[in-house]
């Protein structure tokens, strides 16, 4: 559990360009992360490498914070 | 109704031998070569193994590294020295000018580093995997882009390609724009980054590079008679252009003045010119009636001399061609022999090197011009500088499908 959250933290932290610490739970990818539409595709990409899984696209729009990143990852692993 | 005049108050430049205008160009005036091995791909089964690449570029104050990576290399490269060029005309952006400042700076083939990668991408693990940014980082028009959203610059926001003439033709209708009233500023020049496996493998298949892989440094050697084709480089230059009564009102720093642009096409072939030199005369005696200049008022050019059999020798024709008898007085040097053919941002990069060599009243040197081949007995600045007297320079650029483009600077 703590591993998945530690690790999509990271890939979110690379990816919008942001220190790891910023990566709270509740944080939004474009209101408090600055990501914009296109960062948030590459995300989902990133999220789908990482964990070897792939999220249609209807499920990658949900995706909007750093809490739904990681329970989306929890229950498709 | 007389035209708008056209300064130049910003230069910013990144080369093989220098990353700022002050670094290249005191490597330049020193007759240093920026030419090396390629190191960034095997090269093994390449004709060519040398290249003129950027060297140790820190990003760090130009732009974050979330930024870079949506960048592909000349848009990156083309950032920088836009950057540099801004920052050195001391411009500032307000609500007020900023519909009146606009960008033309243009690539002459593109993002080839990322589509390279992309297509690998693609082929390996689908289409699923192509990055939302390959698009925006990797199309022409994207370094006039990101300069407008970094400033907020909102005028004309135009990217010409035209080969090996782009950075020449972005300079001149950034000029034209401003005498038009489309601007009162433009940021204006030219990115490139193709040494890539498909970059250096086309070029090498079009037998355009030099193939002298024993002595890289030797390589690009204008007008000499062993010359043997160009060296592909990498790098940007970028000129901050302002309307003349603007710039001197606000105090700005005013290198020279751009009184001369002229264009012409060979109509001859796709990658050779006529060896008379008459598409390139045409170019030059256009820019030169345009600056309002006769011909023996030009003491320096800085040739396209890319150090081809049939491009050099044109283009000494062509400047007998328009110079007349003054050709005997003109000094005209290729500093490509130094950094390479730039291509896109060639224009550019010695756009700037003429400004500067108003500036500093000294023409910078052919190195490498051992042997003059049959025909070239111009002045060619052989090896070292020479000081001389310089009130108006020209600087040619020469494309692909014959596309030619001469600009003049004059002393102010």
């Amino acid at each position: 559990m703590s591993n998945i959250e530690d690790r999509v933290k990271k890939i979110i932290a690379e990816q919008l360009g942001v220190k790891e610490e910023e990566v709270t739970i509740d944080a939004s990818f474009v209101e408090d992360l600055g990501a914009d539409s296109l960062d948030t595709v590459e995300l989902v990409m990133a999220l789908e490498e990482e964990f070897e899984t792939e999220i249609p696209d209807e499920e990658a729009e949900k995706i909007t914070t750093v809490r739904l990143a990681i329970d989306y990852i929890n229950a498709h692993q | 109704m007389s035209r708008r005049r056209v300064v130049v108050t910003g230069l910013g430049m990144l080369t093989p031998v220098g990353n700022t205008v002050q670094e290249t160009w005191t490597s330049i005036l020193n007759g240093k070569s920026g030419v090396a091995n390629i190191t960034h791909f095997d090269t093994t089964s390449f004709g060519t193994r040398f290249s003129a690449p950027i060297k140790g570029l820190d990003l760090d104050g130009y732009m974050s590294s979330k930024d870079a990576r949506k960048m592909d290399l000349f848009i990156q490269y083309g950032m920088v020295a836009a950057i540099q060029a801004v920052e050195d005309a001391g411009l500032s952006v307000t609500e007020e000018n900023a519909p009146r400042i606009g960008v033309a700076i243009g690539s002459g083939i593109g993002g080839l580093p990322m589509i390279e990668a992309t297509h690998d991408t693609l082929n390996k693990s689908g289409p699923r995997r192509i990055s939302p940014f390959f698009v925006p980082g990797s199309i022409i028009n994207m370094i006039a882009g990101n300069l407008a959203i970094k400033y907020g610059f909102k005028g004309p926001n135009i990217a010409i390609t035209t080969a090996c003439t782009t950075g020449t033709h972005n300079i001149g209708f950034a000029a034209r724009m401003i005498q038009n009233s489309d601007a009162d500023v433009m940021i204006a020049g030219g990115a490139e980054m193709a040494t890539t496996p498909l970059g250096v493998g086309g070029f090498s298949a079009a037998r355009a590079l030099s193939t002298r892989n024993d002595d890289p440094q030797a390589a690009s050697r204008p007008w000499d008679r062993d010359r043997d084709g160009f060296v592909l480089g990498d790098g940007a230059g970028v000129v901050v252009l302002e309307e003349y009564e603007a710039a001197k009102a606000r105090g700005a720093n005013i290198y020279a003045e751009l009184v001369g642009f002229g264009m012409s096409d060979d109509a001859y072939h796709m990658t050779s010119p006529p060896a008379d030199g008459t598409g390139a005369a045409l170019a030059m005696s256009n820019a030169v009636k345009d600056a309002g200049l006769n011909p023996d008022q030009i003491n320096y050019i800085n040739a396209h001399g890319t150090s081809t059999p049939a491009g050099d020798i044109a283009e000494s024709n062509a400047a007998k061609l328009v110079l007349g008898n003054a050709a005997d007085a003109v000094r005209m040097s290729s500093t490509k022999s130094m950094i390479g053919h730039l291509l896109g941002a060639a224009g550019a990069v010695e756009a700037i090197f003429s400004v500067l060599a108003i500036r500093d009243q000294v023409a910078p040197p052919t190195i490498n011009l051992d042997n003059p081949s049959e025909g070239c007995d111009l002045n060619y600045v052989p090896h070292t500088a020479q000081e001389a007297v310089i009130e108006a320079a020209v600087s040619n650029s020469f494309g692909f499908g014959g596309t030619n483009g001469t600009l003049v600077f004059r002393k102010i």
